[in-house]
């Protein structure tokens, strides 16, 4: 086994695009979750149609880059609106039910046979952020310190990346301590008594559904500019539990919580993976009992049983306040 | 009161029969529609196959609302009940390395495991987190842990490649007129049909199912009038645990056993049960035979891939319209 290995795969990861792309992602999560009380499980369906929005608009109508952009957003506002108005007036356990179906039904939409001259299908899209690596002006090689390089494509992706979060979070920042985000958190504290106060509870959540969503589609084409390509089945409902594990870790509620989590997330999680494969490899771990292609099952699992764990003991993660985070829903 | 039952209850069959009828009536009229002279034939198969999809969406939705009706809790994790269940009768019957069972007993044998599962999820994660004071929210956030966690569990033992069992596997259908339908999938059909009704029996008319309908409509009062409400809520999750996995190895039976199969079904389930109204059992069999029918007409004028799509559709026109669902109470649910 090599500790150098494990390690500079972990620190890459940690601080890569992947952590970037998922740090955003749970920023606008964190505004519906954290600050709203809103429970959306289905964010990855607002980074679906943004990274779509985003491919199909130049790979298979030929626009130019800054319109697909726009074209992302703007398909996030349509689904922001389109699942809140018929649950934002209902309970929580309502648009909890309808994001997670929603997000299953867009990814199993985009890869039918019938979208396929549009949005290629199962087999997605590729080669469509030519212009995005065009505008870098890092020359070609590699960086880096320690035992941490990057290519001169990946630096640049991650250095818009975490821009790209650093901005987010000084604006959310700014929204989440202005009336407006107090209102917010008044209703996620209680909502009849923000209704009471004369406020416009249904607007409000709205807002906070449309502008999450907006942030969680700009982190679906961050990370279909990463890989230069949109598979329908790189946008999987696990992405969301990803998202909620990291954010809760993290600390919900807080500016820095999801960037905290997934940077911690991203760095554990390819620590165990590395240090799982190498363990197999050199004997440590039998392959009957974990062979090296159940590695990301595992992976998975072993998520899933940190999210348990996390929610249970310490739902306020590393940032988070645990009298805000005790949400017991209506 | 009575009344308003059975509008709701005609409504319901009202709504299961209105795609065969409109089917119908398009398929008279061939030249606008979009196949051939068979078209009313196909339609009926098309209702056929969606009724026995719809019983087996019932079996394992059953379950899931009984759970919310009690604790309103959405256990998110059900979908891996029933995924359970079927990978649990596969492994007995037809894995190289089970015992090799009739499916019958390995069935019975998965429902018993389904059962245990929900009393484990019950006494293991739910009883005691409730009694941390852990918050509904959070709880929900649970279950989508525990469902990722079953998932892939069930991944790693199983595999990812979708597997029939020993027995029943390819069999000719039988025709009758237009429809053909196999001898398993009339059985299970039946089969599904009986357990439906069994719950709705048990639900009526024994003593446990009373005090699971009184703890629905008021869970103090329940307790209040000498119900034990923990034990009754451990019946649910064990009713809905072997109903899961029961309902598992019917999907597995008609279709193919898969490790991701159960969270495909719960989005059907959660169409089901909120087009019936969240909570009720009545109303869960309902929903999801409608879902059933829906999905299934779909592919008469849709392409295949997207017929649980369909089914999403149905459920924001519901929430739009009527959200309480066609059996639910009329309550303040917002």
């Amino acid at each position: 086994m090599d500790i150098s290995v494990i390690v500079s795969d972990a620190l890459r990861s940690g601080i890569g695009p992947i952590a970037a792309v998922y740090a955003l992602a749970a920023m606008g999560l964190n505004l519906h979750f954290g600050y709203t009380g809103l429970l959306n499980f289905g964010q990855v369906g607002f980074m679906l149609v943004g990274g779509y929005g985003l491919a199909v608009t130049v790979a298979t109508w030929g626009g130019p880059l800054w319109l697909g952009i726009l074209a992302g957003l703007a398909s996030a506002v349509v689904l922001a609106l389109l699942l809140g108005l018929p649950t934002l007036r209902l309970r929580a356990d309502y648009l909890a039910i309808t994001t997670i179906a929603a997000g299953e039904t867009l990814r199993l939409f985009y890869r039918s046979s019938w979208a396929e001259p549009v949005t290629g299908g199962v087999f997605g899209l590729q080669r469509f952020a030519n212009e995005f690596y065009a505008l870098s002006p890092i020359p070609r090689g590699t960086y880096g310190v320690w035992l941490v390089r990057f290519s001169a494509r990946d630096l640049w992706v991650l250095t818009v990346g975490w821009t790209l979060v650093a901005v987010t979070g000084v604006l959310l920042a700014l929204l989440v301590r202005s009336p407006w985000g107090r209102v917010v958190r008044a209703i996620r504290e209680d909502e009849t008594a923000a209704r009471s106060l004369g406020k416009n509870v249904y607007a409000c959540k709205m807002q906070s559904l449309v502008i999450g969503g907006v942030i969680g589609a700009a982190a679906g084409m961050l990370q279909a500019i990463q890989v230069q390509s949109v598979n329908p089945d790189s946008f999987d409902p696990a992405v969301t539990f990803f998202l909620y594990t990291l954010l809760v870790l993290g600390g919900a509620g807080r500016i820095l919580g999801p960037v905290v989590g997934s940077v911690l997330f991203w760095f554990v999680l390819t620590f165990l993976d590395s240090a799982l494969r190498q363990a197999i490899d050199a004997g440590y771990v039998s392959p009957e009992l974990i062979s090296t292609s159940e590695v990301g099952a595992v992976r998975f699992a072993l998520v899933g049983l940190a999210l348990i764990l996390l929610v249970t003991f310490r739902p306020q993660g590393i940032l988070g306040s645990r009298k805000e985070m005790l949400l017991s829903g209506r | 009161m009575r009344c308003q039952r059975v509008f709701t209850a005609a409504l319901a069959l009202g709504l299961v029969m209105l795609p065969a009828v409109t089917a119908r009536a398009r398929g008279e009229d061939a030249p606008r529609g979009p196949v051939g002279p068979a078209f009313g034939g196909r339609a009926l198969q098309a209702l056929v196959d969606g009724i026995q999809f719809g019983v087996i969406i019932a079996i394992t939705a059953v379950g899931l609302s009984l759970v919310f009706g009690t604790i309103h809790l959405i256990n998110f994790a059900h979908g891996e009940f029933v995924t359970v269940g079927a990978t649990f009768a596969f492994f007995l019957n037809a894995s190289p390395a089970g015992p090799g069972w009739h499916l019958i007993p390995a069935a019975v044998a998965a429902v018993a495991l389904g059962a245990l599962l929900g009393a484990a999820v019950d006494r293991g994660v739910w009883r005691p987190l409730r009694a941390r004071g852990t918050g509904l929210i959070n709880l929900f956030i649970v279950t989508i842990g525990l469902s990722l966690l079953l998932r892939h569990i069930v991944l790693v033992l199983y595999g990812t490649r979708p597997g029939s069992y020993a027995q029943y596997d390819i069999q000719s259908a039988i025709g009758l007129g237009p429809v053909g339908i196999t001898p398993r999938d009339l059985t299970v059909t039946v089969l599904a049909v009986l357990v439906l009704l069994g719950v709705a029996v048990l639900l009526q008319r024994t003593r446990t199912g009373t005090a699971v309908r009184a703890v629905s409509a008021n869970r103090d009062l329940a307790e209040a009038s000498g119900i034990d409400v923990r034990r009754v809520v451990l019946f649910v999750w064990m009713l809905g645990g072997g109903l899961a996995a029961l309902g598992g190895v019917f999907f597995g039976l008609v279709e193919t056993v898969t490790w991701d199969m159960g969270f495909k079904l719960l989005l059907m389930m959660f169409a089901g049960i909120i087009l019936g109204g969240l909570g009720s059992a009545y109303g869960a069999m309902a929903g999801s035979l409608v879902i059933g029918v829906v999905a299934q007409m779909s592919t008469l004028w849709f392409p295949v891939d997207l017929q649980y799509a369909w089914a999403l559709l149905v459920l924001i026109v519901v929430l739009l319209v009527r959200p309480q669902g066609i059996l639910g109470r009329a309550e303040r649910v917002g």
